[in-house]
């Protein structure tokens, strides 16, 4: 099979264009690698969604109340385990953060269970009622997020060991932005060992191909797909915690904020592409910090430019997926 | 005479129709049957929002368009009107240009969006939709020297608008004759105009084909009638029809800023207005939008007794607490689309 190279060539590309704009090279450097974290978090919030989408032509609007659940249950379990967070040992700070991850994963990962279930199931294959019903299913969850922790804001604090940065020469590396990084890479190492390495993985990706063709094989592609349904929540509410802990607040509303980028994230990366996907997530998050350094004020709006711009590139994103 | 203004598109059921007088008669003489400014208030926004939420189902019903960008179109009305009674002075000039000039841009804006992504599928322009309207709603409170950032605009209304202005020394049936009556009976009339040339719309050819390509896309384009025109022109007018409606509320409320305007809790409030008022429906977007105002403001008031009942209970309180009215409203939303997708209009045409 002939692959398709340019798209990967825009994030190097990207990186590479924005040197002689920013000026320094140092704070080239803090801002490539915040671009680096942010992508990579935002990545592992939307490769759940795109692949859903892929199998079953399923798109949860609901997808930020995981983001949101993730977050919250993040900071209540980090402030139960507070005196290993204070410590100042990284494997204590670890092994509370760990289980803090690994909580909003499982509690985000069983909610999605019951939400495709409840919520999703009865729908499918109606669009139109698909996205209200889950438009639906966000807002009851935002307000029972805020009936169980109450409507104000959440601090959460990092743990010791990955406050702060620490200097490389002229250049600033803040410590929780290469953990994240190292998380991201770390998920999406196990994605692609999966989709390419495995029988399971074979059967999704077969399955986003041409899911007919799947059935008619003897598989069951529902089932197939509530598992993805799962994992991809697990994922967004681990993407909600990291989230979380580098925002340092968390608030009811966070799902829906960040669920706007995962959806341009997704559309630039072509509906149903992890690999499209993951190149689109470091686009949007080296994009939204350069221009935020460069020209505060449109942040956001250079995302909408961006998108924009790919798509009168390639109407159906990065990568398209075959029959859509 | 009512068939010809109804544009032929009669309530088809008694109680439908009694419900629909009720409203229309209720609004008109709601500064005397509730008196006090929290009443007047409301009653203004229902006005305001019914024509906010048939515009809208003309997507959403019609057209079967999701768009979560309608809000922002309401945003641009009302800042067009708020920021050129800022700059030029409170006279009807300034109103009329921002006016204007706030109906173009949302026209303008609603045009480059739908020929972008209306020839891609639901999907695809909901998401769209949703990214530019955060983008703009992040947009204009950044930009604070035209719109006044988080704090938004206060200004002032045409003299004659306003509530110092009086017409009669001695109050009619208890009610002070000033500005601020004469301008809910501007916002009545021009949301019950706006509402009347809707229904002309959405029963004229035009709105056939909507529904026809609501129905069977693959077909509607083979007739002749191309998809992406006919879906960018109704995005079109709904863009204009929701900026009108927010001039009006500027007109009305004297201030904008993106919390009542531009966030998205507005656009949630619209779906759930057209969805358990009846999709399709220009009658069902108007009872919509009456329940969902008022639940609004006084459903606060009915969970605030579960809430004293409550007490003691273990979550029950909090599952009542007054600022949880939208998850009840969310839970009735969800069971209309699954249960009800006519809404309440389909139900009791139904009887």
């Amino acid at each position: 099979m002939k692959r398709d190279f340019i798209p990967l060539l825009l994030v190097p590309g990207i990186i590479i264009a924005a040197l002689p704009l920013v000026g320094s090279s140092e704070s080239w450097a803090t801002l490539t690698l915040a671009g680096l974290a942010m992508g990579l978090m935002i990545f592992v919030m939307a490769s759940g969604l795109t692949l859903t989408f892929g199998l079953m032509d399923v798109l949860n609007f609901g997808h930020g109340a995981f983001i949101a659940i993730g977050a919250f249950v993040t900071a209540s379990v980090m402030a139960g385990l507070a005196p290993w967070l204070k410590a100042d040992s990284l494997w204590l700070n670890l092994a509370a953060i760990g289980p803090a991850m690994l909580a909003a994963m499982a509690v985000s990962g069983g909610l999605g269970l019951a939400f495709e279930r409840a919520i999703v199931r009865p729908v499918y294959g109606q669009h139109l009622k698909q996205i209200l019903v889950t438009t639906g299913g966000l807002i009851v969850a935002e307000q029972l997020i805020k009936v169980v922790w109450g409507p104000d804001q959440i601090t959460l604090a990092r743990p010791t060991a990955l406050r702060g940065a620490f200097l490389l020469g002229e250049i600033a590396i803040e410590k929780y932005r290469i953990f994240a990084v190292v998380i991201g890479l770390a998920v999406f190492a196990a994605l692609s060992v999966t989709l390419n390495r495995t029988r399971i993985g074979l059967l999704i990706r077969a399955g986003v191909e041409n899911g007919e063709m799947v059935e008619a094989l003897g598989y069951r592609i529902r089932r197939l797909f509530v598992g993805v349904f799962a994992v991809g929540s697990a994922l967004a509410g681990l993407g909600g915690a990291m989230w979380g802990i580098y925002q340092e607040t968390v608030t009811a509303t966070i799902g829906a904020q960040v669920a706007v980028l995962v959806f341009i994230v997704i559309i630039i990366g072509g509906l149903g592409s992890v690999g499209g996907c993951f190149i689109g997530a470091l686009l949007v998050g080296l994009t939204a910090n350069y221009v935020g350094f460069l020209a505060p004020k449109v942040a956001l709006g250079s995302n909408i430019l961006l998108m924009a711009i790919i798509l009168l590139w390639r109407p159906q994103g990065l990568y398209p997926v075959a029959r859509r | 005479m009512l068939r010809t203004l109804l544009s032929d598109d009669l309530p088809r059921s008694r109680w439908l129709a009694a419900a629909l007088l009720a409203i229309v008669i209720g609004l008109a003489l709601a500064p005397f049957l509730f008196p006090g400014a929290k009443s007047l208030n409301v009653a203004a926004k229902i006005c305001v929002f019914v024509v906010l939420a048939a515009s809208f189902d003309l997507l959403l019903g019609y057209s079967g368009i999701v768009s979560f960008a309608h809000t922002m179109f309401f945003g641009i009305g009302a800042y067009g009107v708020a920021i050129a009674l800022t700059r030029l002075g409170s006279g009807w000039d300034a109103v009329a240009m921002g006016t204007v000039a706030g109906l173009a841009s949302a026209i303008a804006l609603a045009a480059v969006i739908g020929l972008f992504s209306l020839r891609l599928r639901t999907i695809f322009f909901a998401m769209i939709t949703l990214a530019v309207a955060s983008a703009f709603a992040i947009l204009a409170s950044q930009l604070s020297d035209v719109t006044g950032g988080e704090d938004g605009l206060n200004f002032r209304l045409p003299a004659i608008l306003r509530a110092s202005m009086s017409f009669a020394d001695t109050p009619l049936f208890g009610v002070r004759l000033n500005g601020r009556l004469l301008d809910y009976y501007l916002v009545y009339i021009v949301s019950l105009v706006l509402v009347l040339v809707l229904l002309r719309i959405v029963n004229s050819p035009f709105g056939s084909v909507l529904k026809a390509m609501r129905e069977n896309p693959f077909r509607a384009e083979a007739i002749g009638y191309r998809a992406v025109v006919y879906r960018t022109a109704a995005s079109c007018i709904a863009a204009a029809f929701a900026a009108l409606a927010g001039a009006l509320m500027a007109l009305w409320s004297s201030q904008t800023n993106p919390d009542t305007v531009l966030s998205f809790d507005i656009m949630i409030d619209i779906l759930l207005m057209v969805v358990i008022g009846g999709m399709g429906t220009v009658y069902g977007a108007a009872i919509g939008a009456v329940l969902l105002v008022i639940s609004q403001n006084y459903l606060q008031d009915l969970l605030l007794v579960a809430n004293k009942a409550f007490a003691g209970v273990p979550l029950l309180p909090d599952l009542f607490h007054p600022d949880r009215w939208l998850l009840w409203l969310g839970i009735a939303f969800i069971l209309c689309v699954y249960f009800f997708p006519t809404g309440i209009v389909g139900r009791l045409r139904s009887d």
